[in-house]
């Protein structure tokens, strides 16, 4: 969790990660954002996210996605 | 036949009569014996490019639903150990990627032949010389780019799993074929539109006033705005368009695009809620954004989100751009590497946009010019927060009003390139406003010149400040839900008024083009 963190730190600072559950919803995250997010989470923790994973409801809080990862590292 | 037509006025108001007259499980049907009629006004002949993409996207959507339900029959039968089910997971995706496929290439080999070959086979001549023969009598099917790309969404969707299959060929039929957004979208999501397309709908008025309200007000943008500024924006394109009168155009052209799309989609919306079915909204307020990242999220929501999601998403996220990206890195280092999928992606999704719009070279470099700025102010971002970090006065109101005029300027100087087919007529109007040799002579009573009248002007204006202040009060909630709130009488004399301000000023009778919709071309 705290590698995700630091790395949604380093597209916007000025978000309260741990709390927000609105990313998507509310435009904090855009989609040029969320490209970058899996370029950089593919890199870091060796999953391959795919155009059907793009959904609000895996990427709306940093514990969605931590979810998303996490199920992604079980599939293999 | 144009929305802007008489026989389109008889067409709606005989439908919405027999509409809500027929037993409630023929409205349907109806729909889309409407809906076939409406296009076959356009060219019988075009029934058929349209009937083809019906059958193969709703045979497409059953067969990967089936193929689904084998997987999961298959992984449901026995003991299966975990390498067996995944094999059995994989080589089903395999199927279902390669039937995707097949229906996807299809239908865009259709759009790709009717629309682009003519392009493709001038920029090859140009190139190389030859001389292939081009198609330049072929006349694009009506709306085939929308509804194209509506069914596209559809089966990715189903084949992603977000939709269920629509089994029904008659249901599909209407999904594709709705007349009200044949014409220029929106391009509607499966997801959405079913929601309310096959309901039975009773009669209500309050709905159908409320629809109805919103189609007048869209052929108030239409044609009492745009339409009117089109005639002036016509002789400008047509040789007037050098120094005062090229930056002319290009504010008077932003304000006509606006009124004409977001009227024609007044009129697609309010339709379809007089009808009883909900469309998505296409618009939010776009000449209010602060930047061209925040334009294109507010700017033709609906073909920007299809952009996204079944293009922007899939080639970022693709095999090819992982490999690409690894080389880079090697290459770059990881830093710069990082960035492929986000560059190389945008730059494939802003092309197709450019070509979305038109088979030609000027929206592939309006396409361009989206993504270059796009990507400078995504890098500048870092740049842009300490700038209000040090200076935090500059995120209040003054500051939003400066980004506003901004990135209006900015799209407007875009804009353009959508007001010539050539690069050359777009750049030689563009860079004379900069020249002072090109301003001589310019005076603003010129504008007088274009064939509307100074009256013409006042009236625009006036209209052009109701317009946008009418939207502007669309933020704190839908006006109609406001009106509906204020006396009987004071709703029916701004009712009233508004149809007479349409009937009077609307632009018709000789010297004015009054119908064709701008985006009805893309």
């Amino acid at each position: 969790m705290e590698e995700l963190l630091e790395i949604l730190n380093g597209l916007h600072d000025d978000v309260d990660y741990e709390n927000e559950e609105h990313l998507i919803d509310n435009g904090i995250l855009d989609s040029l954002d969320i490209v970058t997010l899996i370029a950089e989470i593919s890199d870091r923790f060796g999953v391959t996210i795919t155009a059907r994973d793009i959904a609000p409801e895996n990427f709306n809080s940093a514990s969605a996605m931590a979810a998303l990862i996490r199920r992604l590292e079980e599939e293999g | 036949m144009l929305f802007t037509s008489y026989p389109f006025i008889a067409f709606i108001a005989i439908l919405l009569f027999a509409y809500y007259l027929v037993p409630r499980r023929v409205q349907a049907p109806l729909l889309l014996l409407a809906s076939c009629a409406f296009y076959a006004f356009s060219g019988w002949e075009n029934l058929f490019f349209i009937a083809f993409t019906v059958l193969t996207v709703w045979a497409g959507g059953v067969l990967l639903e089936k193929n689904l339900i084998r997987q999961k029959e298959r992984l449901a039968a026995g003991e299966l150990s975990p390498e067996e089910k995944k094999a059995i997971r994989e080589g089903e995706k395999k199927k279902r990627k390669r039937l995707l496929a097949a229906v996807l290439l299809l239908n865009l080999a259709v759009l790709a032949t009717v629309k682009y070959l003519g392009f493709f086979l001038e920029s090859v001549n140009g190139v190389f010389g030859t001389a292939f023969g081009t198609p330049s009598d072929w006349i694009v099917p009506m709306g085939i780019s929308f509804y194209t790309f509506q069914s596209i969404g559809y089966l990715v969707d189903v084949y992603r799993g977000t939709v269920p299959a629509q089994r029904n060929l008659w249901k599909l039929a209407l999904f594709v074929s709705f007349f009200p957004q044949l014409v220029q979208g929106p391009i509607s999501r499966y997801g959405d539109l079913s929601k309310t397309l096959f309901d039975p709908h009773p009669f209500r008025f309050g709905v159908l006033r409320r629809g109805l309200l919103r189609v007048l007000w869209g052929y108030f943008k239409k044609m009492v705005i745009a339409d009117r500024l089109a005639v002036a924006v016509i002789a400008m394109t047509g040789g007037k368009d050098r120094g005062g009168f090229a930056l002319a155009l290009l504010f008077l052209y932003t304000i006509q695009l606006y009124a004409d799309f977001t009227g024609g989609i007044d009129i697609t919306i309010g339709l379809a809620e007089a009808l009883g079915v909900t469309v998505a909204e296409n618009f939010r307020r776009p000449y209010c954004a602060v930047s061209l990242k925040d334009y294109w999220r507010r700017w033709h929501i609906s073909m920007c989100s299809w952009f996204r999601d079944y293009l922007f998403y899939p080639v970022s996220t693709s095999r090819l751009m992982r490999s690409l990206t690894k080389g880079a890195k090697k290459a770059f280092g990881d830093k710069a590497g990082r960035k492929v999928p986000l560059y190389l992606s945008s730059l494939i999704v802003w092309g197709t946009t450019g070509l979305w719009h038109g088979a030609n070279w000027n929206f592939v470099m309006w396409g361009l010019a989206n993504w270059a700025v796009l990507m400078i102010s995504q890098e500048c971002e870092g740049l842009y927060a300490a700038f209000h970090k040090r200076f935090p006065k500059t995120e209040g109101f003054g500051w939003r009003v400066f980004a506003v005029g901004r990135t209006f300027l900015l799209v407007a100087a875009m804009n353009l390139f959508d007001c010539y087919t050539t690069l050359g007529g777009t750049f030689g109007a563009f860079f004379s406003i900069f020249d002072p040799a090109a301003w001589a002579g310019f005076e603003p009573a010129g504008l007088l010149s274009l064939g509307l009248s100074g009256a013409d002007f006042i009236l625009t204006g006036i209209c052009v400040v109701l317009m946008f202040g009418i939207s502007l009060m669309g933020a704190k909630g839908d006006v109609r839900d406001r009106l509906a709130r204020k006396p009987f009488a004071l709703r029916l004399v701004l009712v009233v008024l508004l149809l007479f301000v349409v009937l009077i000023f609307g632009a018709y009778g000789r010297g004015y083009d009054a119908g064709q919709f701008i985006y009805n071309r893309f």
